[in-house]
């Protein structure tokens, strides 16, 4: 329990580091999520799209 | 040479008929050069202290604020594409125009400077190196500017992006017109500040008007 | 098999998928590995205290901030020159990946800077260029948003990304210039004292993970821009027919 209070102190410096830290990390995940969520959206569109579009032509024929 | 010259005669001509927009920006210079005192206070010595650094930020504000002029109206109109068909190579087209807008803005800037130096309490030393610089540096004003103007011609109310595109690029003309100035002021040398301003104007006459004809021609695509 | 047989979109499609996966299982690893290094391994500096290990993520982003900078004017160059499709996707997607990092490495750096410097910023010429970097990025975003016609943005952004990536050295000299004029306040540099190989590792991994994690969503965002103009040509396709 000392140790983890310790660990997180940071020699004083807990709070500068912590916060750099947690920025870094939330900055990267906020831009990991927003790329792939926006990457499959696209992929689910672009089948939808297709899938419609061959439907059409069978409905056609 | 002759069609470019007969280009700068036009723009000019355009700008006296209309009077406004020239005026404007000068008038824009002086207003925001009022602002400081009001600002950060009247005593003398501060005004003189930040005096260069003032007059060359309001100076950057009003030239961009004229960069609009530069294309969009003879875009709107059509006369730009004329221009462009018309076989005169774009670069110099687009340098002709530059040349146009550096005499109706840059060049009234220049001359209302060392009357907003005196208000600014500015040291007697460093008017040469404020004109010298204004001569120098505002011409690099309007040729960066220039790509900026062409960047956002097709962006309906381009105001604000242009000058996000625009300002970052002034730094480096903001930061040795100033250090000249300063330079002068201290009772330093002002050479090698004036002479690196120099070759940035220098290096700036080619390749400006060069990526500005390159944007100009995407936009008319 | 060639280059070419890369660039066609459909064989690029097929292997950035591979690759995606293997770089982000990569970047996970790395991230882990990297963050046991700098909070627990490294030793604290004689100096600094343990304040130093903010090191081990701002010197690693101020890199990222660079090397996307380069990625995106190299991509743009062969974007103009050789006007192949995917040299636009691949500077469109660098773009807020490399305006990431430049936040990341002005933040991290403000947080260093408070207890070694005793204020969150101080006018020095690397935070200075670094700050402007980021107005950079951010005029290049702009420009791609603004542009209706995706064709006329990719070229008008591809010329900005040129012009600026000209200016850079000159923007990084002229503010390099102004700060020797106006001696800074700090006291302690930031490069601080030589580099002791014990924080070396933590650093090189760190480094590895955000280049990992770059390229992770790097081709991403390609896939994604990719997807969205063949949407765009599907639906222009309905429209004319």
């Amino acid at each position: 329990m000392e140790r983890i209070v310790e660990f997180m102190a940071m020699g004083g410096y807990g709070t500068y580091v912590w916060p750099a830290f947690g920025v870094v990390l939330a900055v990267m995940a906020l831009l990991w999520f927003a790329s792939m969520r926006g990457w499959r959206k696209s992929e689910l569109d672009l089948r939808a799209l297709r899938e419609s579009r061959r439907q059409e032509e069978i409905a056609k024929e | 040479m002759k069609p470019l010259i007969s280009i700068i005669a036009r723009d000019l001509r355009l700008a006296v008929r209309q009077g406004g927009a020239t005026l404007l920006a000068l008038v824009f210079f002086v207003l925001t050069v009022t602002l400081f005192p009001l600002g950060v206070g009247p005593e003398p010595a501060i005004l003189a202290r930040i005096a260069p650094g003032v007059l060359w930020v309001a100076a950057l504000l009003a030239a961009m604020l004229s960069l609009d002029r530069l294309f969009q109206s003879d875009f709107e109109d059509g006369s730009l594409e004329q221009l462009v068909l018309s076989g005169l190579p774009v670069g110099g087209v687009v340098l002709a125009k530059i040349i146009a807008h550096w005499m109706t803005t840059g060049f009234p800037l220049l001359l209302a400077a060392p009357f907003l130096a005196v208000l600014l309490n500015m040291n007697g030393e460093g008017f040469t190196a404020l004109m010298l610089t204004m001569l120098i540096g505002t011409p690099a004003l309007s040729l960066i500017g220039a790509i900026g103007a062409a960047l956002t011609l097709t962006v309906r109310r381009g105001g604000v992006l242009l000058s996000l595109l625009v300002l970052p690029l002034y730094i480096p003309v903001l930061i040795f017109g100033v250090s000249a100035i300063d330079a002068a002021v201290h009772g330093l040398n002002a050479k090698p500040h004036l002479l690196l301003l120099a070759a940035l104007t220098v290096a700036c006459l080619p390749l400006c008007p060069w990526a500005a004809a390159a944007a100009v021609k995407l936009s008319l695509d | 098999m060639s280059m070419h047989y890369f660039a066609n979109p459909t064989h690029f499609t097929r292997l950035a998928g591979r690759i995606q996966q293997w770089a982000g299982g990569l970047a996970a690893g790395l991230l882990i590995a990297g963050l046991y290094l700098a909070l627990v391994v490294a030793p604290a500096d004689y100096q600094q205290g343990e304040t130093v290990r903010i090191m081990f993520v701002h010197v690693p982003s101020a890199w990222m901030a660079l090397f996307c900078y380069s990625f995106l004017a190299v991509a743009s160059a062969v974007a103009l020159i050789w006007k192949h499709p995917l040299a636009d996707m691949a500077a469109k997607a660098s773009a807020p990946i490399g305006a990431g990092f430049t936040f990341l490495a002005l933040v991290t750096g403000s947080l260093w800077g408070k207890p070694m410097w005793g204020t969150w910023w101080v006018w020095d010429a690397r935070l200075t260029s670094v700050l402007i970097l980021f107005f950079l990025y951010l005029g290049y975003m702009a420009l791609w948003q603004a542009i209706e016609d995706s064709q006329k943005a990719a070229k008008a952004a591809a010329v900005l990304a040129l012009v600026g990536a000209v200016n850079v050295p000159i923007i990084k000299f002229s503010v390099d210039w102004w700060n020797t004029l106006h001696q800074p306040a700090s006291v302690l540099r930031m490069d601080g004292p030589a580099i002791h190989p014990s924080m070396l590792w933590p650093l090189l991994v760190m480094a590895l993970a955000f280049k990992a994690y770059f390229v992770t969503l790097l081709l991403a965002r390609m896939r994604m821009e990719l997807n969205l103009r063949r949407i765009r040509a599907l639906r222009l396709a309905d429209r004319t027919s």
